[in-house]
């Protein structure tokens, strides 16, 4: 039973041997500066969010537990379940729309007990588990063209589709985006890829047209003219703007930043914890987590390029592609680049269902890195 | 290990791609890294200041409104505070706002709370409600949901206390000090001291220009010396308004800790982000001291009774002080000011204004009448002043008169008069022939000299200027056929003739003078809130009137016989005890009755104006009177025994006043009122004094430093 599951003790020896310590390390300063971090972002708060950071705290150890039992089960067995795996997801997805709750306008939610939980988040995994292991068993020595990418198109469009349907604009476009990077990995045709960004070209007026409603659009017509609206859609991205830029070079200090302690920072512990960070340590300090960001995904190629299968490289260029979009999406949009898009920054937004997911890339991540090549 | 597990598939098809992946991502990143030096290195200072400026809110400190007191200390106007609340519909509930992905997670409704401490009732609540969800349909930043609303006017003490205390919870809600100003006179010299409004948009841009918010601080105060801003008050007519700017005072501001609620920080923490300055004191508005007599109007207003409409002016002879300023009908000022609530002044105006006597009109100086018979002794000076009558010669008064095809009356068959008598009866007849004798011109250029159809200066509420008509006037209006009749009207005060009952008063006050004609004067001092004497006004001559003394003497002496020789127009009204001389006048007012208005209206308007324009006491005078009953009827029955009541009623707070003197202006050196001329009597406006022609914006803003000059030796600062 043990050495089916790759924990036999010739298995362990090696766990231990090839232990990815640069991993583990980056990826703990980035919870333990997190949780710092969202103590300053809800201290101003501190009646109504006072226990967000203790809560942070269990939900980093609950996701190292994953992380390690995801990492010490050999990733191929993964593979197996891949499928399997896949279809408790878009249950999930499905799910939310019957007891899913409503919140500001848009049901992600689904509540067991007195927690609640985003299966939105998790069906990534679940989406680069069955889009790994889909190209794990379709290899192909020359060029892919449309039709052989139609299969892993219709595995990525159905959760994809769902997510937006929530609405949840971001989320689904990390999907998207996910996809998209794991397409690339693999060989395509010149041409197919072609009429790839042409269809996209096509597809996005009508997706604005009929697939967006007015306060995703608004965000998007907002991030255009930034100084427009500041009260209303504009107030987030102005104010964390400000946020960063008052943070100079060093910083106003912990838990000195008056843009957050002030309460201009709205979501300062969900979306915007990255405005929070960078006001009270300033470009020091925000330089030096855009670096460990860096460094986390760097590191995740280089786990993909030392796979010793295909399914370990898809598996871990997924895994590294989601934190990727995550983090660039999320400081893109606080420091004012990219549109308002509600995406998570990994290991420092608060939040159970997105601490245990990047928990579990991580532990992916891990988990072939310390069965790659020898 | 089992089969399955067997490293069995090749993974060369990837490996050219995770450079580029690398490439890819470490550009994303770099692109993150070099926005960050650009917000925070080189945008720092910028930002930090814009964020400084988020949390720094300057929050004015109001200042009192001066008081307004008569010449014996009474007081006329002062304030009250009261409070207003105010609420910003997207702040006192969010829930109420379009909904969106982002928002704080402890932004509630305190709505309902501020509805509680404000005990709404349910009605006011549901329409409040329905308000605020109407304003919230859009949260953009010019939308209605970013704008205060009044929720409650002049809230209790107790719930003003309850709302502070509770303020960090009642998040969207403003308590705006908003002083009430009491009138407690109420109707009495209402139009002279006027009341206050709430500014209204348009003087407003005159003040705040649509750059307003780009200005320096230096640009501003000059556009708007002032700082009047959106729900002020600011004097509306009468002397709030045209000492608008002694009265109004100066805001203070304090920098306070704001957070994005709206919510004031305080506390160590707080208080390290304050920079200096912190604060600016106000600067409490500056009182005034009358020249009018408080008690004196009340009897004015008991003599006027009887009447439905007019006005009365007591003016000292020797300094043109005005002592009484009456006319009616009047009105509440506490209702125009607020203190009843905004819907009272609302229902008040509408009533105000639909009144055929008008009762907004100050007819004391903003109405202009047919003198009639009052202008009778400055037609007799200007004969007298060109010698072509001998004033002992008489004239034959048969009741009428034909001059071409038409025919002048007189009141009665006065039989043969000579000037003196003629005054005295007010025969109509000898003035025809003496108007024909002298000419329009030359009874002009003699009412000119009194300050008859000039505006007086007075500048307290805008001035009706009068006619008194020459030949060139008339040859202009009618097209150059003067006529015969328009010379004999004018000698005795009708026709194109008109004259305001200041103006009548301060051209009496110089015949009783002896011919010189005073600057009205109502504001005697400014005072500074403690009480001490800023700046005193002393008298002011206007100008001369060139004329004999002689020649004064005899109409002098005819004035006397009007109230006091048998035959004279208010012999039978006279009061022994008094000394008054005066003219009657009846002045008709040429209506012409048309079909719009009723009978009662047509009846009303038809009657004539009585006048009685009068100094007193004769041998030596001290103030003269003029009273107007407006449609009243005959000036010897209606008019003059309501200036003989005054007179009397002036003549025993005279005594009461002298037996027991009045109380000292608080500086004892300087006692008022005034009863011995002051010499030196500067001639022409002393600087600081508003400007007459324009009484909107009076001079330089009141700052404790920069008291106008001007004031005389005897000033003496705070």
């Amino acid at each position: 039973m043990m050495r089916e599951f790759g924990l036999g003790n010739r298995g362990v020896v090696r766990a231990r041997e090839h232990f990815d310590w640069p991993l583990f390390l980056v990826s703990s300063m980035l919870a333990v500066v997190g949780v710092i971090n969202l103590y300053s972002a809800t201290s101003a708060a501190r009646a109504a969010l006072s226990d967000i950071y203790i809560q942070q705290i269990y939900w980093l150890v609950l996701g190292g537990i994953f992380a390690t039992v995801v990492s010490a089960i050999d990733y191929r067995h993964y593979e197996r379940l891949g499928y399997l795996l896949y279809g408790v997801g878009i249950i999930s997805l499905l799910l939310v729309f019957i007891l899913g709750k409503d919140i500001r306008g848009s049901s992600r939610w689904i509540n067991i007990g007195s927690f609640s939980f985003q299966p939105s988040e998790f069906t990534k995994i679940f989406l680069i588990i069955a889009l790994a292991k889909y190209l794990h068993d379709d290899p192909k020595s020359e060029g892919r063209t449309l039709s052989d990418l139609l299969v892993p198109a219709i595995i990525a469009a159905v959760p994809t589709l769902l997510v937006l349907k929530q609405p949840d604009l971001g989320t689904a476009l990390i999907h998207g985006l996910i996809f998209t990077t794991i397409c690339l990995l693999t060989r395509i045709k010149w041409k197919s890829l072609l009429s790839l960004v042409v269809g996209a070209g096509v597809l996005f007026p009508l997706v604005w047209t009929y697939g967006m409603k007015d306060y995703q659009k608004k965000r998007i017509t907002t991030f255009l003219n930034p100084e427009e609206n500041l009260l209303g859609s504009g107030w987030h991205a102005h104010h964390a703007r400000v946020a960063i830029g008052a943070g100079g070079v060093t910083g106003q200090g912990f838990m000195k930043g008056t843009q957050n302690q002030f309460h201009f920072l709205p979501d300062q512990h969900s979306d915007f914890p990255f405005a929070v960070y960078a006001e009270d340590w300033g470009f020091l300090g925000g330089f030096f987590l855009v670096f460990l960001y860096a460094f986390l995904v760097l590191w995740a190629i280089r786990v993909a390029s030392s796979a010793k299968d295909r399914f370990g490289a898809v598996l871990a260029i997924g895994c590294g592609a989601l934190i990727f979009w995550h983090a660039i999406f999320n400081l893109g949009m606080v420091t004012g680049l990219l549109p308002v898009v509600g995406v998570t920054l990994p290991l420092f937004s608060a939040g159970g269902s997105s601490v245990l997911t990047v928990m579990m890339a991580i532990g992916l991540l891990m988990n072939v890195s310390m069965r790659r090549n020898a | 290990m089992s089969e399955r597990l067997v490293p069995r598939s090749d993974v060369g098809e990837f490996r050219k791609r995770y450079q580029w992946m690398a490439l890819f991502a470490f550009v994303a990143f770099a692109i993150v890294a070099v926005r960050l030096f650009q917000l925070q290195v080189i945008g720092g200072k910028e930002y930090a200041q814009v964020a400084h400026e988020n949390v720094i809110r300057r929050v004015t400190l109001s200042t009192t409104r001066g008081v307004i007191r008569d010449a014996y200390g009474r007081v006329l106007a002062s304030s009250r505070p009261a409070f207003n609340v105010y609420i910003v519909p997207g702040r006192v509930m969010p829930s109420a706002r379009p909904p969106r992905r982002w928002g704080s997670v402890d932004e509630r409704d305190s709505f309902p709370q501020i509805a509680d401490t404000l005990r709404l009732n349910p009605d006011e609540r549901a329409r409040l409600t329905a308000k605020i969800r109407e304003a919230c349909v859009t949260d953009e930043d010019k939308s209605a949901c970013w704008h205060s609303i009044l929720v409650r006017e002049d809230v209790p003490r107790d719930i003003v206390a309850e709302l502070k205390q509770h303020a960090w919870e009642l998040v969207g809600s403003d308590v705006v000090s908003a002083p009430v100003r009491l009138y407690p006179y109420k109707n009495l010299g209402s139009h002279l001291l006027g009341y206050v409004a709430q500014v209204d948009a348009e003087t407003l841009s005159k003040f705040r220009p649509e750059n307003y918010k780009t200005m320096t601080s230096e640009e501003r105060a000059k556009a708007n010396p002032l700082g009047y801003a959106p729900g002020d008050t600011l004097g509306a007519t009468g002397i709030e308004r045209a000492w608008e700017a002694y009265l109004r005072g100066q805001r203070g501001w304090e920098k306070r800790v704001v957070d994005a609620r709206g919510r004031y920080h305080t506390g160590p923490e707080a208080d390290r982000l304050l920079d200096d300055p912190k604060r600016q004191e106000p600067i409490p508005g500056r009182d005034l001291r009358l020249t009018v007599d408080m008690e004196l109007m009340e009897g004015i207003e008991k003599a006027m009774r009887t009447q439905v409409s007019g006005a009365v002016v007591v003016v000292d002879v020797r300094t043109g002080r005005l002592l009484a300023l009456y006319s009616k009908p009047d009105f509440d000022p506490n209702d125009l000011s607020g203190g009843a609530g905004r819907e009272k002044v609302r229902e008040t105006f509408n009533k105000l204004y639909a009144d055929a006597l008008r009762p907004m009109l100050d007819k004391s100086m903003s109405g202009a009448f047919q003198p009639g018979s009052t202008f009778k002794p400055f037609s007799a000076l200007a004969a007298l002043e060109a010698k072509l009558i001998n004033p002992a010669e008489s004239e034959r008064c048969d009741g009428y008169l034909f001059y071409g095809r038409r025919v002048f009356r007189c009141s009665h068959v006065h039989g043969r008069v000579n000037m003196r008598a003629a005054i005295a009866q007010s025969c109509n007849i000898y003035f025809y022939r003496l108007g024909e004798t002298v000419g329009i011109d030359r009874l002009a250029h003699v009412a000119a000299e009194f300050g008859l159809g000039q505006k007086t200066g007075l500048g307290i509420n805008p001035e009706a200027q009068g006619r008194v008509p020459t030949r060139s006037w008339y040859s202009l209006r009618y097209k150059g056929q003067f006529r015969i009749g328009f010379t004999l009207n004018s000698a005795i005060g009708q026709g194109a003739t008109t004259v305001t009952p200041l103006q009548l008063a301060l051209a009496y006050a110089a015949i009783g003078n002896g011919g010189t004609v005073y600057m009205p004067q109502a504001v005697r001092a400014i005072e500074s809130a403690d009480g001490a004497v800023l700046q005193d006004f002393p008298p002011r001559v206007r100008q001369k009137a060139h004329v004999q003394p002689e020649n004064l003497q005899r109409i002098t002496d005819a004035l006397h016989a009007v109230v006091n020789e048998e035959h004279g127009t208010a012999y039978p009204v006279r009061d022994p005890a008094l000394d008054v001389a005066g003219k009657t006048g009846t002045a008709q007012t040429g209506y012409v009755a048309t079909s719009k208005d009723s009978a009662k209206t047509a009846w009303f308007l038809a009657k004539d104006h009585a006048w009685f324009a009068s100094f007193a006491p004769f041998k030596s005078p001290e103030v003269a009177v003029v009273v107007l009953a407006e449609h009243g009827g005959s000036g010897p029955t209606i008019a003059a025994p309501i200036a003989i009541q005054v007179v009397r009623e002036y003549t025993r707070l005279r005594a009461i006043r002298a037996g027991k003197p009045p109380p000292p202006v608080r500086d004892p050196q300087r006692p008022l009122p005034p009863t011995a001329p002051q010499a030196p009597i500067p001639v022409g406006p002393a600087p600081g004094d508003p400007d007459p022609n324009d009484p909107v914006s009076p001079p330089v803003p009141v700052v404790p430093t920069s008291i106008p000059p001007g004031g005389g030796q005897d000033e003496d600062m705070p």
